[in-house]
């Protein structure tokens, strides 16, 4: 036994495995030393996002299907654990729910995942003889439709709360530990985040197992057959409808497991955390780290996640700096480095950053042909 | 399943577009274990009939039974689990993925593991995908490709292209193998081998229908043939009395009408 753990210790490729996994493991504590507090939050949310794009990845990289209203289906996940972990309900219908729900979050998640999964379906279904930019315009109104239900949906009873959004979510336990609070372990001090980071760290290592698991498997197959040629695909066997459908329902899945640990993690969430906006910027991820490679979806998640942080620490500190006042909002410069960096991408490297093996290949073969 | 019986009969099929008729009481029968030819002058409706039979398109009448079930108005997919594959007039092989992968997807319909199996990689999952790879291996050096495993589809030769197709088509453990102008574009050398091809598929049980427009290949392969025009069929028989009838001389080289 021994033996056996230390030869995976000593193969190459477990051996960066085990680095990896340690240098992430101390990542809160050097980010905390080298750039100040606020960094591990970040670095939660680039985890949040992750999920999302390689939820989308399957969706848009595996699959085929151009999905721009993906982020309703991390808005289902949240407010799924939102409704049944926060006292709003109690405080809206008092006769109906006299105590609130307040469901833990261990039995949330796994439901919220479902109810994402049939809200992906039902997304799915209307929309199957669909392709292209026609599917994508219908996905669209999708992600509009959620987002206006959940602003609206105040009135005539108040199942949202509307704009103002839901607050006093209860935080995530873990085996009766709240994470919102500090924790000591083993003589070391935890903050929230820090545990938060932990235990979205676990999660995005559960969606990069199964998203690998997926790919290589005769499911995923099919999904790329149907991406490839969805006629060829149904000539060859595949139920293209169950499959398209189980795309839908997976990708879905990916972020309403998303949303849910984004709600306990911020305690609060409201419609504007849902726009179009955040759609296009997860499809971003996908499209700039590079489509249907699940490292490259992780890298275009760390990047676009990071960039408007970098922007806000370095931009208004150096305008401070060269003119005394802030001229250019690093909002607005987020934009337009954002156009400006997936111009260039489509420029040269339409691939991604990092390219599936496939793709990175048929490239260089185009080069090479080129060059003939 | 008693071998008497046809492998595949159409009765009376109808097919219209709006209020074109493509085809109209088209009835032919494909006995198992034999070469079946179509031919016909262009938009003569064999590729209609084709898509008919391999459920891209819908039947607006007739009767169309396949190894003694009904099969009307059924999706491409299903027809595929009853045993017809088929291959394309023009090439619609899964150019960005493999051609191991390719004949591996044509496995699909041949395996059971799902979404759990996928995650929990189970030992009958395993075993599975064992099994598809090294049928799919097998099927690639049937049809006489190498390096499988590296080459995307696209960048394989027109006539290697072709027998993906026909390999990704056997994966699917068809009765009926339909071939959709198998030979089109290519040169004698690669035609020839086409034919040592089919009649090895033909001597391994597998019974084919094929379009063709190369006529010598037709008349040097096939049991019997049915020719098309208008959307009607106008002969059948084996190729010597088809090649004599005066209705297909007349179809071939016009004049139908003095």
């Amino acid at each position: 036994m021994l033996g056996y753990a230390m030869k995976l210790l000593t193969q190459p490729t477990r051996f960066a495995f085990w680095l990896l996994l340690g240098a992430l493991l101390l990542l809160p504590f050097v980010t905390d030393a080298l750039l100040g507090r606020g960094w591990v939050r970040i670095a939660d949310f680039a985890m949040l996002y992750i999920m999302l794009a390689l939820g989308l990845n399957i969706v848009v990289g595996l699959a085929g299907l151009l999905d721009l209203g993906y982020i309703a289906f991390f808005a289902v996940g949240a407010y799924c654990y939102a409704l049944t972990g926060s006292p709003h309900l109690a405080l809206a219908f008092p006769s109906l729910f006299p105590g609130g729900v307040h469901l833990p979050f261990w039995i949330v998640l796994p439901l919220a995942a479902l109810v994402a999964g049939g809200f992906g379906v039902l997304l799915g279904a209307p929309t199957l003889r669909l392709r292209g930019d026609y599917l994508a315009i219908v996905t669209l109104g999708f992600g509009e439709i959620i987002r206006i239900f959940l602003n609206n949906l105040n009135a005539p009873f108040n199942l949202t709360n509307g704009p103002q959004g839901i607050s006093r979510i209860d935080p995530i336990k873990v085996a009766d530990v709240s994470l919102n609070a500090s924790q000591e372990i083993f003589g070391i001090t935890l903050p929230s985040v820090h545990l938060y980071f932990y235990l979205f760290l676990a999660f995005t290592a559960l969606v990069i197992f199964v998203s690998q698991r997926l790919e290589k498997s005769r499911i995923g197959r099919a999904w790329m057959a149907i991406r490839e040629d969805e006629i060829a695909a149904s000539a060859m066997g595949i139920n293209t409808r169950n499959l398209k459908l189980l795309a839908f329902a997976m990708g879905a899945m990916f972020g309403g497991v998303s949303g849910t640990l984004f709600a306990g993690f911020q305690g609060f969430v409201s419609p504007e955390s849902f726009s179009l906006m955040e759609s296009i910027m997860v499809l971003c991820m996908v499209v700039l780290g590079g489509m249907g490679n699940i490292a490259g979806v992780i890298l275009g998640g760390v990047l676009l996640a990071l960039l408007p942080e970098v922007l806000r620490h370095s931009v208004v500190p150096l305008q401070q700096a060269l003119f005394g006042k802030t001229i250019v909002d690093p909002e607005s410069l987020r934009m337009l480095l954002f156009g400006g960096a997936l111009i260039a991408m489509m420029l040269y490297r339409p691939a991604g950053l990092w390219p599936s093996r496939v793709r990175r290949r048929e490239l260089d073969t185009d080069e090479a042909a080129e060059t003939v | 399943m008693n071998n008497a019986t046809p492998l595949l009969q159409l009765s009376s099929i109808g097919k219209q577009f709006g209020g074109l008729g493509a085809l109209s009481d088209v009835s032919l029968h494909i006995r198992r274990g034999e070469i079946y030819g179509l031919i016909g002058p262009n938009g003569a409706g064999k590729t209609t009939l084709f898509n008919v039979i391999t459920g891209l398109y819908q039947a607006n009448a007739g009767e169309f039974q396949f190894d003694g079930n009904s099969y009307r108005a059924c999706k491409p997919h299903v027809l595929a689990q009853a045993g017809i594959a088929r291959t394309f007039q023009n090439i619609r092989l899964f150019a960005n993925l493999t051609a191991l992968e390719n004949v591996m997807i044509g496995r699909h319909l041949r395996g059971r593991a799902g979404v759990f199996g996928a995650l929990l990689h189970n030992l009958a999952t395993r075993n599975e995908e064992r099994a598809i790879a090294r049928r799919a291996h097998e099927l690639l050096h049937y049809v006489g490709i190498d390096k499988p495993g590296q080459t995307l589809a696209k960048h394989l030769s027109y006539g290697e292209q072709r027998r993906l197709e026909i390999a990704r088509a056997l994966a699917t453990d068809p009765l009926l193998l339909a071939l959709d102008e198998p030979a089109a574009g290519m040169n004698a050398t690669e035609t020839e081998s086409l034919k040592t091809l089919l009649q090895t598929i033909r001597a391994s049980g597998i019974t084919v229908l094929l379009i063709e427009h190369d006529v010598k290949l037709i008349m040097g392969l096939c049991d019997r043939v049915a020719v098309l025009d208008y959307g009607r069929k106008i002969a059948e028989g084996i190729p010597e009395e088809v090649r004599n009838d005066p209705a297909v001389i007349a179809a071939y080289l016009g004049g139908g009408d003095d």
